[in-house]
């Protein structure tokens, strides 16, 4: 389970996010929507413990990340924004490099990282170098790697940006699956179609902070609108512009 | 610990597998000095066997106005073209390169000579140009040879001991040794070992922080459960790995290079066999870390990995200062300067060269001030590796 609340954060004159809070429960697909520049991002980064908050709290499996962050870290598996793999490495030998630094060793390693490659479905290029791998099998390389500890806890920075249909579509499925499983995922995206055709919960983000929660019927019925995306745009306006 | 080795065996096969990397680390950092080393040897023995072994071209004018003389030069190796030009148009001629050397001999040489007098000569050549200023003292170091012959026989025929002409004689006591001479050459030998130090670990360096960063592969590193200290200690690592194998790869080259030149023309012997080849490893190799450490601090400085390249090159010609400083003020091993980096190794390893003894003191201050200098430069860079703004 992820826990934000009242989170703060800004880079010089910039204010990223301003008060952000939410929960991710078990068990669920949660989405944090919102435009570009919203601070999904760097919701997600004092998460993963890249940048520490000004202010507020965030909690993994109710761990803080700020006093604790080694044991929140392997509780928790990644996908930043874009894959990031080791283009000299195999796609094998990616995920075997984050296993052995997740603690596994010998054929305990071994059997996760096939485990992984069998999830994910990625057998036919395991064995040969990322680099010019197709952003599609990046995306999968990249989320094996994130998961081949088996966290509890699952955070993807907009995963299917630049994947095809069918890419989506595979992506979507394992997201799915993981969910099944009883374990919390965490999903970030700008495109309102995308978190509606997955997601339990919405959070959406506008200008630093959250301006709505709930599911997708939620949304709706509370802006009024029976469109998505009318519901989308009148959640992250603020209610003065819209008069105008 | 086993995070450590995990960083460090990654980085290690990444960049084995890097052609980049490897190309620079064993081909280009340690090759760059010994052929540079060949290339300068070659020809530096090339201009002193030149000017030994081949005759001296001399254009004379009013050649039949001395003959003893040019008989004389033509004795000790000299090739006499007589030529008719007056002084003014010989001076042209030297000055268009028509000639190399002129000999120009007075009319009345003939008749001072048989008086017994002062008879004069003018040499007309082109001081600033090495290889003829060389000729031209040969030239003078025969003719003025020559004259002191006659000068003693003419004192001789007048009952006087020619050696009162030489109230003073200087001995001159020559204490340089013939490895004395090679290590004015071998002086930048030090320089290249450090070079090619750092050539071997400059890519990984980058990679370290901005080449990650700039591939996306930083951050995701960064969600793992391993410090970043951690992170940073098993790259550096690597990156001294690579570097002290650069390093190995140069002093076996230089083996090979100084085994085949022939450096005894030159009066110069080196002695530098597997012996000095090791000593010259264990001396040199605490700057890896040193290296390492400025390579990471100034790489995690840059956004891309094309920014930090550039800084690479200034980074490399670091080391060059304090080696200037030492061999411009002619510096001995002393204490003081065992303590700075680049400087140490380079008088340590000029002593090696020349075949003589190293003091253990110094040595050992040389690598523990190298270590500890290390050390902070590496503490520098973990505490860069920390930043939030790493992530650019």
């Amino acid at each position: 389970m992820i826990r934000v609340q009242n989170i703060k954060k800004s880079f010089g004159d910039v204010i990223a996010v301003s008060d952000v809070s939410f929960t991710a429960p078990d068990g669920q697909i949660t989405g944090l929507l919102g435009p570009n520049g919203a601070g999904k991002s760097t919701t997600m980064r004092v998460l993963y413990t890249a940048i520490k908050p000004e202010a507020g709290q965030a909690l993994i499996d109710n761990i803080d990340v700020a006093t604790q962050p080694l044991q929140a870290r392997a509780r928790l598996g990644a996908l930043p924004h874009g894959a990031g793999l080791y283009q000299q490495l195999t796609a094998r030998e990616n995920i075997a490099y984050f296993a052995a630094m997740h603690g596994l060793r010998g054929q305990q390693a071994k059997d996760r990282v096939d485990e992984m490659i069998d999830l994910l479905e990625i057998g036919d290029f395991a064995d040969r170098r990322t680099k010019g791998f197709s952003q599609g099998q990046k995306t999968k390389v990249a989320l094996a790697r994130a998961l081949v500890h088996g966290p509890q806890n699952v955070i993807l920075d907009e995963p299917t940006n630049g994947l095809d249909v069918m890419a989506t579509r595979s992506l979507r499925k394992i997201i799915r699956k993981l969910r099944d499983q009883g374990k919390c995922v965490l999903f970030s995206s700008h495109v309102m179609q995308e978190v509606a055709a997955l997601c339990d919960d919405i959070v959406i983000i506008a200008g630093g902070a959250v301006s709505m929660t709930g599911s997708t019927e939620d949304i709706k019925q509370n802006t009024g609108s029976d469109d998505l995306e009318d519901a989308f745009v009148r959640a992250i306006t603020p209610a003065g512009e819209m008069l105008r | 610990m086993s995070h450590l080795s995990t960083v460090f065996f990654k980085e290690i096969r990444d960049n084995f597998r890097d052609r980049r990397t490897m190309l620079s680390a064993l081909v280009f950092g340690p090759l760059f000095g010994p052929v540079m080393f060949a290339v300068l040897i070659s020809m530096t023995l090339k201009q002193a066997t030149d000017s030994k072994t081949q005759p001296l071209e001399l254009a004379v004018i009013g050649a039949d106005y001395a003959p003893s003389l040019l008989h004389y030069l033509e004795s000790e190796d000299t090739e006499i073209e007589p030529i008719e030009l007056t002084t003014d148009e010989a001076v042209e001629a030297v000055k268009d390169g028509t000639y190399e050397l002129v000999l120009s001999i007075d009319e009345a040489f003939g008749e001072q000579w048989t008086e017994a007098r002062s008879a004069r000569v003018s040499i007309v050549m082109d001081n600033s140009d090495s290889s003829i200023s060389r000729k031209g003292r040969r030239a003078r170091g025969m003719i003025s040879g020559y004259s002191r012959q006659i000068g003693a026989m003419r004192l001789l025929a007048r009952g006087v001991d020619p050696s009162v002409m030489r109230p003073i004689t200087i001995d001159e006591i020559d204490t340089s040794t013939p490895s004395g001479r090679a290590a004015l050459i071998l002086g930048m030998l030090s320089y290249f070992l450090l070079f090619a130090m750092l050539a071997g670990g400059m890519y990984l360096a980058i990679d370290t922080t901005a080449g990650e960063r700039e591939r996306g592969s930083l951050e995701p590193l960064l969600t793992l459960p391993v410090k970043r200290s951690t992170l940073l200690i098993g790259k550096l690592l690597a990156t001294c790995l690579f570097m002290s194998v650069s390093l190995a790869l140069a002093l076996i080259a230089f083996a090979v290079v100084l085994q085949f030149m022939p450096l005894q023309q030159l009066g110069m012997s080196v002695d530098f066999g597997p012996k000095q080849v090791i000593t010259a490893f264990v001396v040199t190799v605490p700057f890896a870390l040193i290296g390492a450490a400025l390579l990471t601090v100034v790489a995690s400085f840059t956004k891309t990995f094309k920014e930090a390249q550039s800084y690479m090159n200034i980074t490399m010609l670091l080391p060059t200062l304090p080696i200037i400083v030492a061999a411009v003020n002619n510096l001995r091993p002393s204490l003081t300067w065992m303590t700075v980096p680049s400087m140490s190794q380079h008088l340590l390893i000029l002593d090696l060269v020349k075949g003589e003894p190293l003091q253990p003191l110094f040595v050992a201050v040389s690598i523990g001030s190298s270590l500890i200098i290390g050390t902070i430069l590496t503490l520098i860079a973990i505490h860069l590796y920390k930043r939030e703004g790493l992530l650019g």
